[in-house]
């Protein structure tokens, strides 16, 4: 039987002690991309604290992450590595005083799109525990980061088929519907599809993979986002 | 952004087997069941539309992937009309296993019974389901989650029994099993479960039938209902066939085993089954009556 959920990526975890510059930069901008916006949200919705206060915590957060060895105390029986990542930024909330966190702000801060998160923060509409809101972010940003790598791995006619039939919500379009559109046989639509969605899969377990700390965690991450649990 | 809705897509297309390498081609989802997914899907060899079933992410291991293939290779032996014929088995790129079968169009007994049929239709249904369950307790399986959403009434009014997951030979020992509602209190102990486990809970789906469009339910059909579901397997019919026979009898409106009927109950049904008869001689006699009142006036 072979593996059920291969990938070849390994958790930014690992990379990040790696002896590779540039494999901990990639790690880290792994680790931001899918954590900023859970954790920027997490500080809005949890704690109510402003949009600026919000944004200052989540930069001088991963600043801070970059400069020290923050992730070295992480015990993966103690806990999930999403979970952990959540102690370690309200902890951090705790500790940075607002005048220092100003300091870091505009000195080297990261690119992060505050107002695409404010708009998504606008849609959410219903309330949630804390700790619902906090995976159900974590999902979004995975699935979000999975889908800009698929972007990029296939060709822009496979992805606009893939995103009329899959991502349009149009539950009425038929693979004959999309073959007049692109001017295809049917059975190259229906090859498209296959192969972007088994890449899409890919990438969303490459995702997860990098995602969490040890294998049992992807595991376990896996079989509840793909897996009948809902 | 990704909203909400296109979150539910993404995640629905992940969950998507790998269909690599096979003929078919995913049309739609059509339902979640204990250990897997059925899709509906495409025959791309034949250009046929077929019923694909693949082993649940959550539960994929190798003891749910022997399971799966016990499944298939029970409805592979039970060669029977009210059983749904499988195409094909196999193992997926991404190390799931599945197996294809016929598509099968039509609605489950439970949605099928929101729509208004008689009484009497219903139970000829019944008869059906119990000819094709007293086929496999005689080819030695025991289904173990008989059910209204495990029945499938066809477009072409067939009648098959689904979902032979948890489906064992009759001589296996079994952990608890099968539905509540519709689980025999052996099951639920976790004991073993034999043929007469299912005879309970073909009982209880005769009482759902039964009380579908009427909550008052005849004598003799209550009686096989109780005798079917008794506590006591012991006391329930000994098979499939039994029970087929004596609700066969109640729609002839001819005596139940079930049940001893009173003298007049019993006058009832013999004119409810003689009934053309028992109108002539009704006609007759007013019609003697006026003669003999019209000559003596």
């Amino acid at each position: 039987m072979p593996a059920l959920f291969p990938t070849t990526r390994r958790s930014v975890v690992q990379a990040l002690g790696s002896s590779d510059a540039g494999e901990r930069t990639r790690a880290f901008d792994t680790l931001v991309a899918i954590y900023w916006k859970p954790l920027y949200k997490h500080a809005r919705m949890t704690w109510q604290r402003s949009a600026e206060d919000a944004e200052d915590l989540t930069q001088s957060f991963f600043a801070r992450m970059y400069e020290r060895e923050s992730l070295a105390g992480f015990d993966s029986s103690k806990a999930a590595f999403r979970t952990y990542l959540r102690t370690l930024f309200e902890r951090h909330a705790a500790n940075e005083s607002k005048a220092a966190a100003r300091t870091k702000r505009g000195g080297g801060s990261i690119a992060l799109d505050f107002d695409e998160a404010e708009l998504e923060l606008a849609a959410i509409t219903d309330a949630s525990s804390p700790e619902d809101l906090f995976y159900r972010e974590w999902v979004r940003s995975v699935f979000a980061v999975a889908l800009a790598r698929l972007r990029e791995g296939v060709s822009d006619e496979q992805f606009a088929i893939f995103d009329a039939y899959d991502l349009s919500g149009d539950t009425a379009i038929s693979y004959r519907d999309l073959a007049t559109r692109f001017n295809l046989r049917e059975t190259t639509v229906t090859n498209h599809l296959s192969a972007t969605r088994r890449k899409f899969r890919e990438s969303v377990l490459d995702t997860l993979r990098e995602a969490t700390a040890t294998d049992d965690e992807f595991r376990a991450e896996a079989r509840a986002l793909l897996g009948l649990d809902e | 952004m990704i909203p909400d809705p296109m979150v539910a897509r993404l995640r629905q297309v992940a969950q998507q087997p790998d269909l690599a390498g096979t003929p078919y081609t995913i049309v739609r989802e059509i339902g979640r069941g204990g250990m897997g997914v059925v899709y509906e899907a495409t025959d791309a060899r034949l250009d046929r539309p077929v019923a694909l079933k693949v082993l649940a992410f959550e539960l994929s291991s190798r003891a749910a992937a022997a399971r799966m293939r016990d499944e298939a290779r029970t409805m592979a032996r039970l060669e029977h009309p009210g059983i749904v014929p499988i195409h094909d088995f196999g193992e997926l790129a991404d190390g799931r296993v599945f197996y294809a079968m016929k598509l099968v169009r039509g609605s489950t007994l439970r949605d099928h019974t929101q729509q208004p049929h008689s009484r009497a239709d219903l139970l000829r249904l019944f008869l059906r389901i119990c000819e094709t369950v007293a086929f496999a307790h005689a080819a030695g399986v025991v289904h173990r989650d008989l059910k209204p959403e495990n029945i499938m009434v066809g477009s072409f009014g067939e009648v098959l029994v689904m979902d032979w997951g948890i489906a064992a030979s009759i001589d296996s020992p079994a952990g608890v099993a099968g539905t509540h509602g519709f689980m025999s209190p052996e099951q639920m102990r976790g004991e073993p479960a034999d043929r007469r486990a299912d005879i309970f809970a073909l009982g209880a789906i005769l009482r759902f039938i039964a009380t579908a469009g009427d909550t008052r339910v005849p004598r003799p059909l209550a009686a096989i209902i109780a005798k079917a579901m008794s506590a006591d397997a012991g006391q329930r019919y000994g098979d499939a066939a039994e029970l087929r026979a004596d609700v066969a009898r109640y729609l002839d409106a001819l005596a139940v085993s079930a049940y001893r009927e009173t003298f007049p109950e019993r006058i009832g049904r013999w004119t409810r089954r003689n009934l053309a008869l028992v109108s002539i001689v009704i006609a007759y006699l007013i019609m003697r009556l006026v003669i003999f009142f019209w000559l003596h006036r």
